[in-house]
């Protein structure tokens, strides 16, 4: 009977995935000094449940190539080898190969085993250079290095020596099966040596003795059997024997230059492709989710008694009656406790730790902080706090992209950080934590902050702002101009105040999933971006007004006040523009029901409802006809069915069945013409 | 005599549906479902045609006027006016919308065999989305390809909008 391994197959790279996230770790843990044997452990372990899982499969090449890195931390474990830096390096290049190899094998194409081969003769060439080594490790290197040799095709067969530990019978696997499945590679002559059985007194008859020399030539097809054939058959064992492959050649080749420039070339290449599987397989990760058990079965039970509330219910009105009119008022608030318990413990399942999108950071740290020689130390706190993944999912590249620019330009380098009396190595600090309805994470640094006068000085000549006003500006307000889109493209920051371009798309992807981004920074000190995101996706406070007969949905977070205007604070700029005195400042007004074509009518301002909105750091008021109740709407999108609409950001069911829309501020005051209008940014 | 012809040849079901004194087809297994005609929360920015969306069971789905959409006179729903549900591939997903017609009329089994190929028309239906014409006792009736209608015809006029804004 065959098994049908496909199904088994998602596991495996769900927890190939995790096991190399593990690896990686723990390769980032050493090379910060020390040689902490559990840490070691746990890398080989991984790599070894990598080996084994894809042997299985026929992965032959992973296999292969987890097997010399298994060779090598083996020797780490032993305490026979220090975990050098050169050596950690290669260990995490070889994590990425792996990921990348088993990246293709998931989209079901064939990896390329070059860059893999290459990184494999490194690793074994770092294990012959080694002082001293066990037999089963030396083997195995001559094993791996003859296959670097046998790739240029003159290899004619292979001399083996299989001796096995004595205790290799126990663990149920039987020489003379191997042996016998040796035999269909090729024609196989075999010499026995039994020099170490004992006299038959003193022997023990479950311990195995004898050992084997055996020459594998190439069989009546006249194809030379593959070294990873050969490997395959001892795979199970190879830990409770000693195994010598030698590759029998006519001619011996020395490696030729060309060879290695080709090497070089394809390692270039290859750490591209490997990049690029990289960020297919985030993608692809996006589609499932890990819940814990402890997860479904809280919701299994609330589910439960959501059955049991609905059957009391149904129960009752079979023959309903006002006597029993208590009853079913305490049915229906249990009937809306369990949903909302449901509502909840769902929302729960769909919450990740923050840790999740932290996790790539040590290496990316310990990656450009190499690149750009600045010591640099990361401190993650408030892993733990969760959030929503789909929030997490887009807050990646903005993290990214802040965390790059703390390195880049905000850490100076360790000769500057000595002269302006800090400690050479400096620290990029990932905080996240909850705070009222949002989640917070901050990215700090203790590098040269942001100078207020270089961007000021930046402004005033991009005529942003006039030089008298400038010095009203608080310092919140000239850092946050470097989220300005016109502002930071224009010309690299980098050179002028340490920060660099892009921070308008790191503001433009906050803002489009509800949050906000804030900087703060002390000259000389360093500086801090706090992200403030909402904590899901899915839920939203909503404020329900009526436009035109229509019922819509504000994001509750986003409005400041509501206000009853007064016709005297009125004012009109030009035709059309109509803006409103609020206390010291004169605020813009727009009408939604004409932007999202509700009517057309202009109808007089005097005496309407006007709902001050905050966004991008501007007081916008919207007049509108009604403000109805706030609640919270379950939002779904639009983009499901439709497309994305202008202005609407979803939709989102009433009470009453119907659809309501919710509105998107960003692309109300898109449409507005508000967005090019930088007199109000300056106004707000 | 009904079983020899559905061995003998590819025979598909339509249910058709009159727009405009017109019987329409659309292949049965695109759609999902009818629905009384119900008012919709039209959706801002949006072409005439799009009547706007509706709560089906909790899945927010767009309604498009045939009518509308085919240039043909608006007219007030009457009892008979329905919405049937239809599921198209789209791209690498499916997607769930409504089309409002006058009232539906029968299920046919049509011979691909027997389709014609539509005459080039002047009329405001695009040839494009026709999938072909097919006679049923002495009657005319147009089948639609429905997923063309739907990606062509209703999704890709914004995203080409979309794609000019991103690079506006």
């Amino acid at each position: 009977m065959s098994v049908d391994l496909e199904q088994f197959k998602e596991m495996f790279y769900e927890e190939s995935s995790e096991n190399l996230e593990a690896m990686e770790s723990g390769l980032l843990e050493l090379s910060e000094g020390g040689t902490d044997l559990d840490v070691v452990n746990t890398i080989f372990r991984s790599a070894h449940s990598i080996k084994g899982g894809s042997a299985t499969f026929g992965f032959t090449s992973v296999a292969g190539f987890t097997h010399v890195m298994e060779g090598l931390l083996d020797e780490m474990r032993e305490g026979k080898r220090e975990a050098e830096a050169k050596i950690i390096d290669i260990l995490l290049e070889s994590v990425d190969v792996l990921r990348a190899m088993l990246g293709s094998h998931q989209e079901g194409e064939e990896p390329d085993d070059e860059r893999a081969n290459i990184l494999k003769s490194q690793l074994v060439a770092i294990r012959d250079g080694g002082v001293s080594s066990s037999s089963g490790s030396e083997s195995q290197a001559q094993a791996a290095d003859s296959s670097s040799e046998v790739s240029g095709g003159t290899c004619q067969g292979w001399n083996i020596q299989f001796s096995p530990h004595e205790d290799l019978l126990q663990t149920g696997n039987d020489p003379a099966l191997m042996i016998r499945e040796l035999g269909v590679l090729g024609t196989l002559s075999l010499e026995m040596d039994d020099s170490r059985l004992p006299s038959l007194d003193a022997m023990d008859p479950e311990l195995a003795y004898l050992q084997w020399n055996m020459t594998l030539k190439s069989g009546e097809d006249g194809n030379v059997p593959n070294q990873d054939a050969i490997e395959e058959i001892f795979e199970w064992v190879e830990d409770e024997c000693d195994l010598t492959l030698e590759a029998i050649e006519e001619k011996r080749k020395s490696p030729d230059r060309r060879a290695d420039e080709r090497r070089q070339n394809d390692r270039r290449q290859g750490s591209r492709r490997g990049g690029e599987a990289g960020a297919k397989k985030t993608t692809q990760a996006a589609a499932s989710i890990r819940v814990g058990t402890e997860r479904i079965d809280a919701m299994m039970d609330l589910v439960g008694e959501l059955v049991i509330t609905q059957s009391m219910l149904s129960q009752l009105g079979e023959d309903f009656d006002m006597s029993q009119m208590e009853r079913l008022r305490d049915g229906l608030t249990q009937l809306e406790r369990n949903s909302r318990e449901l509502q909840e413990s769902m929302m729960r399942m769909r919450m990740q730790p923050v840790s999740f999108a932290f996790n790539r950071f040590p290496r990316m740290v310990h990656d450009i902080g190499q690149k750009l020689g600045k010591q640099i130390r990361l401190e993650m706190v408030g892993e733990d706090t969760e959030m929503d993944k789909t929030v997490m999912e887009k807050l990646n590249d903005p993290l990214v992209h802040l965390v790059r620019n703390s390195m880049d330009h905000g850490l100076e380098p360790p000769e500057e950080r000595i002269d302006a009396g800090k400690d050479p190595e400096g620290y990029v600090r990932l905080r996240a934590f909850h705070q009222g309805g949002s989640i917070v994470v901050e990215i700090s640094d203790d590098g040269r902050g942001l100078s207020r006068e270089k961007i000021l000085g930046k402004a005033i000549e991009k005529g942003v702002v006039t030089e008298k006003d400038a010095e009203l500006w608080s310092d919140e307000q000239v850092f946050n101009l470097l989220f300005d889109a016109g502002f930071s493209t224009a010309e690299k920051l980098s050179d002028l105040s340490g920060r660099g371009v892009g921070l308008d798309v790191v503001r433009r992807n906050i803002e489009s999933l509800g949050g906000r981004v804030d900087v703060a920074s002390k000259f000389g000190e360093g500086s801090s971006f706090s992200i403030r995101l909402p904590l899901t996706l899915a839920v939203l406070d909503g404020q329900l007004f009526r436009l035109a007969g229509q019922t819509f949905v504000l994001p509750l977070v986003s409005i400041i006040e509501s206000l009853q205007i007064r016709k005297e604070l009125v004012g009109g700029v030009g035709s059309n523009a109509e803006v409103y005195r609020l206390r010291d400042q004169y605020i813009p007004i727009i009408r939604p029901a004409s932007i999202l074509d509700c009517s057309d009518k202009h109808e007089s301002l005097d005496g309407g409802l006007l709902v001050v909105v905050e966004w991008d750091n501007r007081h916008v008021g919207l007049l509108v006809d009604e403000l109805l109740g706030q609640q919270q709407v379950v939002i779904k999108s639009l983009e499901t069915n439709y497309q994305k609409v202008p202005a609407i950001s979803g939709a989102t069911i009433l009470g009453d069945g119907k659809v309501s829309l919710i509105i998107d501020l960003a692309g109300l005051f898109e449409l507005s013409g508000l967005m090019n209008d930088r007199a109000f940014r300056i106004a707000a | 005599m009904e079983a020899i012809n559905t061995t003998q040849t590819t025979e598909n079901q339509y249910l058709t549906f009159i727009l405009d004194e017109e019987e329409f087809g659309v292949d049965i297994l695109s759609v999902q479902e009818l629905r009384g005609w119900e008012n919709a929360t039209p959706m801002p920015n949006t072409p005439d045609w799009i009547q706007g969306v509706i709560n089906l069971r909790g899945v927010i789905v767009p309604i498009v006027c045939l009518r509308k959409r085919f240039g043909l006179e608006d007219r007030e729903p009457c009892p008979t006016t329905v919405m049937i549900i239809v599921k198209v591939a789209s791209g690498d997903k499916e997607r769930v919308l409504g089309i409002v017609v006058d009232a539906v009329s029968e299920v046919y089994n049509i011979n691909e065999s027997d389709l014609q190929p539509a005459p080039s028309m002047d009329g405001a239906i695009s040839i494009d989305f026709v999938k072909g014409l097919a006679t049923i006792d002495e009657k005319m009736v147009i089948l639609l390809d429905i997923n063309k209608l739907v990606n062509e015809g209703v999704l890709a006029k914004t995203d080409n909008e979309k794609a000019e804004s991103v690079s506006a």
